[in-house]
């Protein structure tokens, strides 16, 4: 635990990428296997199934410390963080613990699943007693499942790349999908020889494309690209080898269960792995349905007759990675096409089915396409090189998304929250409200509509954090409702009626675009402004 | 009631005098020369003998300044009126002011830590007790400063090591000196802003030893930054005047590090967890040490203390001031 916690301090000291890959190479020629699988399991953002509730952790560090319950809450919104605000709230420390990472968790923290609450606080504060003051933040870390520390999946990739001295992109698939954190799997990570990722069931990493914000004009000449609706759904890749099939979403989640019509399609396909969209589907009208519809099937384990047939799930494929056992990966989109569409060929039905290839002239043609797309249910384009091979993560250059531009409307900040994380203490979360009547309707109300957190620079923020502060009318627990004085426009993916919302709608991914400090409440938007929108 | 609120401050009508006032006013008593204490235009200030020099520089060259010395006493219009060391910056002082048989305490801010750059804080009994809390809350406890101080010294020697200059952003008036008093000076040269500069002149004029610092502006053409520590303020991070120092790791000393939300949002590499403020267990202490049976509070956590103090029984109030009812983003530059 002493060395993964310096290791911890040492990445969460350090802004720079360098240093934090130095850092875990360090950890990695260092520590023994059995310990490194725990540490790449955390730091790649995998965590134990829920031990038990972030409240209770608070809790009990309070009643350690004396400290009455109001207080514990009060301090844990300053804090934005459980496992640490139960970190600060405990009595100092006065041991440190010298046990190994892999014995903390497999002798600490897993067999707390086992127990009662009441074996589960004397387990936890047993534990505080024997740990330091950072070893008990990170051990808080963990049994709360929220570890984070600013490691992305590609620079842990690289760390143990460097130290294995083994190509990123080796690494990067042997890091898919489902592994238990044994010392073998440590040992078959690193291992030289190409032996790890024929798992059966191993996915291969997803390639993400960026977003493109230039003019599509500066992609060059149009026939160079290869250019795809682009879908409202989850990204998944099928597997279809020696006879099994696997599906995974693209959070690494094995979902095969989940979309049964889909895999018994799939069983007519021969060896091959796709890369394609999730949706559910509209037979009527062919197209996809909303993403809320697909949202009642993620999750969803037991399906019923009525869902599966409300809310059938089909597969549109847009990619193949491989082929007859060979990895096609390295070669141009032109040819994995070709070949997607003879493998679709022998299996092509209502579930599986092909991404359509948009044909059009001009970067201009695709423009006035695009702005078909809300009538068609899709985002926008995707826009792919045709020469490009199928890499690794997000990578630049040959693979754009070109979303239409979102929905936006003006709304009045009426509830502030504070926020988690970097915006600890501050009012970053807030609820904005629509006009029920037109301007001069005296008996108009704002009404809440969407909840947005994203969107504002730091200075704005610590603008509005002020605001807030200085215009509270009322408090309620954590949440402050204050004088409606700001403006700001939100934008939003997808609208749709709901009887579950006050306003009566639901909006998709709401963000604040901008403040509009030129705008009085009154020139905000209505309630029925907002429902014109609903398709 | 010995000291109300008015929209100018907290005033005296008996004494006809104000501590802390927020706008001009006849008669000013200043806790300590921090800008939300002590404000210019003033016609006449009295304060704590220790704290005249950095006063002045607050208030101008003309401000018309009385001092006093620690624990002796002085009576304004038949109000008794003393300083006693506060232990926040230098000169700062808890004011204690008597009166028809009442004693009240300001206590400016404070904190119950030990500084080499100023006087420790001496418990002052009242009836009344008009405390801070900036840090009123149970979170906030600082660790050892002797273990703050040589994690400061780590981080500069780690920065040596890998040739990157050491940039501490710290409160320039008292965060700044007491920074310079506490790190092993041996490791490198050091270097101030200026701001820092002009302080560090009024501390050492008041007698305070700090280390040898040179003023940046004045540092010679080939000196070498990845060997130094400079202090600077808050204000300077993120300005062109950094880049002088070539690569260089950011740190921030304030309490508010304790938490690591405020560290990352600061944007520096390192946050040391170092105040001038008092923390949780030294605000009960303090409360308790005075003997107050009154206690009000004022800004930071206020509705939170006086919450908590209720609980334990005591008779406990918030001071409203013009200032937030919690700590905002505005406060970590002081703090």
């Amino acid at each position: 635990m002493k060395r993964f916690t310096d290791l911890y301090q040492a990445l969460d000291n350090t802004n720079r990428t360098n240093e934090k890959i130095a850092a875990m190479r360090a950890y990695f020629d260092d520590a023994p296997p059995a310990d490194a699988a725990w540490a790449v399991y955390f730091l790649s953002g995998r965590r134990p199934k829920r031990l038990l509730s972030a409240l209770l952790l608070r809790r009990w560090a309070a009643e350690v410390a004396g400290i009455p319950e109001w207080l514990q809450e009060e301090s844990y919104h300053a804090v934005g963080d459980s496992a640490e605000a139960a970190a600060l709230l405990l009595p100092p420390a006065n041991a440190a613990s010298e046990r190994p990472l892999h014995e903390w968790v497999t002798e600490g923290i897993v067999p707390l699943r086992e127990l009662d609450e009441a074996g589960q606080r004397a387990a936890v504060v047993e534990a505080w007693g024997r740990l330091d003051d950072a070893q008990r933040y990170l051990f808080n870390k963990l049994i709360t499942g929220g570890f984070r520390v600013g490691v992305s999946q590609r620079l842990l990739t690289r760390a143990l790349a460097e130290s294995a001295a083994l190509p990123d992109t080796l690494i990067a698939h042997r890091l898919m999908g489902a592994w238990e954190p044994t010392p073998e799997f440590y040992e078959m990570l690193t291992h030289p020889e190409r032996q790890a990722e024929e798992v059966a069931g191993r996915p291969y990493p997803f390639f993400l494309a960026y977003p493109l914000e230039a003019a599509p004009e500066t992609l060059g000449d149009v026939a160079e690209w290869q250019v795809e609706w682009k879908w409202d759904g989850i990204r998944a890749q099928l597997i279809r080898r020696d006879g099994e099939i696997f599906l995974w979403s693209r959070g690494e989640e094995l979902v095969t269960e989940r979309y049964p019509e889909v895999v018994e399609a799939a069983a007519a396909l021969p060896d091959c792995v796709l890369d394609g969209e999730l949706l559910a589907w509209d037979f009527d009208a062919d197209r996809p349905q909303p993403f809320a519809a697909l949202q009642q099937r993620i999750g969803r384990k037991n399906l019923t007759r009525k869902t599966l047939a409300g809310t059938p799930v089909i597969l549109l494929a847009y990619d193949l990675l491989e082929w007859a056992g060979e990895d096609w990966r390295a070669r141009p989109l032109v040819e994995r096409r070709a070949q997607l569409e003879t493998a679709l060929a022998a299996a092509a039905g209502s579930w599986l089915r092909l991404s359509a290839v948009v044909e059009a002239a001009t970067w201009a043609d695709l423009a006035s396409l695009r702005e078909t797309s809300r009538e068609r249910g899709v985002e926008g384009f995707m826009i792919k090189r045709r020469t490009s091979p199928y890499r690794v993560g997000r990578k630049r250059g040959d693979w754009w998304k070109w979303k239409i531009d979102p929905f936006s409307v003006d709304a009045v900040l009426i509830y502030a929250q504070r926020g988690s994380g970097r915006r600890a203490g501050l009012y970053t979360d807030y609820t904005f409200a629509l006009w029920t009547g037109e301007p001069g309707d005296p008996a108009r109300e704002l009404v809440p509509f969407a909840k947005a957190y994203s969107g504002l620079t730091d200075a704005e923020i610590r603008e509005v954090d002020r605001f807030v502060r200085t215009h509270t009318t009322e408090r309620f627990g954590p949440v402050r409702s204050v004088t409606p004085q700001l403006v700001m426009e939100i934008a939003f993916e997808a609208i749709q009626a709901s009887n579950r919302h006050k306003s009566g709608v639901a909006v998709r991914f709401p963000r604040i675009l901008r403040l509009r400090d030129d705008k009085s409440i009154e020139e905000a938007d209505t309630l029925d402004h907002l429902k014109s929108l609903i398709d | 009631m010995l000291l109300t609120l008015t929209d100018h401050g907290l005033f005296c009508a008996a004494g006809d005098f104000f501590i802390d006032p927020w706008r001009p006013v006849g008669r000013a008593v200043i806790t300590h020369a921090h800008a939300d204490h002590a404000r210019v235009g003033s016609s006449a200030y009295l304060c704590a003998a220790p704290g005249a020099g950095v006063l002045r520089l607050r208030a101008g060259a003309a401000a018309p300044i009385e001092t006093q010395p620690y624990g002796s006493r002085t009576t304004i219009n038949g109000v008794t009126v003393s300083f006693h060391p506060a232990g926040h910056i230098l000169g700062s002082a808890q004011v204690r002011v008597a009166h028809g048989g009442e004693v009240w305490v300001v206590s400016g801010d404070y904190k119950t830590d030990p500084d080499p750059t100023c006087a420790s804080f001496e418990p002052v009994t009242c009836d009344t007790f008009i405390t801070e809390a900036t840090f009123g809350l149970p979170i906030y406890r600082w660790p050892p400063q002797a273990e703050v101080f040589k994690t400061i010294d780590d981080w500069w020697r780690a920065n040596q090591r890998a040739g990157r200059a050491s940039v501490l952003f710290a409160y320039a008036l008292g965060k700044a000196q007491r920074v310079l008093a506490g790190i092993d000076a041996s490791i490198g040269p050091l270097f101030v802003h200026g701001a820092v500069d002009r302080l560090n002149d009024a501390y050492r004029a008041a007698g305070v030893s700090l280390p040898d610092c040179v003023y940046v502006g004045d540092a010679p053409e080939d000196v070498d930054w990845s060997q130094a520590l400079i202090v600077a303020p808050p204000s300077a991070q993120g300005t062109p005047w950094l880049r002088r120092f070539g690569d260089q790791s950011a740190a921030f000393a304030s309490g508010w590090m304790r938490v690591r939300g405020r560290r990352r949002r600061r944007a520096v590499d390192r946050g040391f967890v170092l105040s001038d403020h008092v923390d949780w267990p030294g605000l009960l202490s303090a409360i308790a040490a005075s003997g107050a049976q009154r206690v009000l509070v004022t800004h930071g956590y206020t509705a939170t203390v006086v919450r908590y103090l209720r609980e334990k029984g005591l008779d406990a109030y918030e001071l409203a001031t013009p200032y937030a009812d919690e700590p905002g983003e505005e406060d970590d530059t002081i703090a």
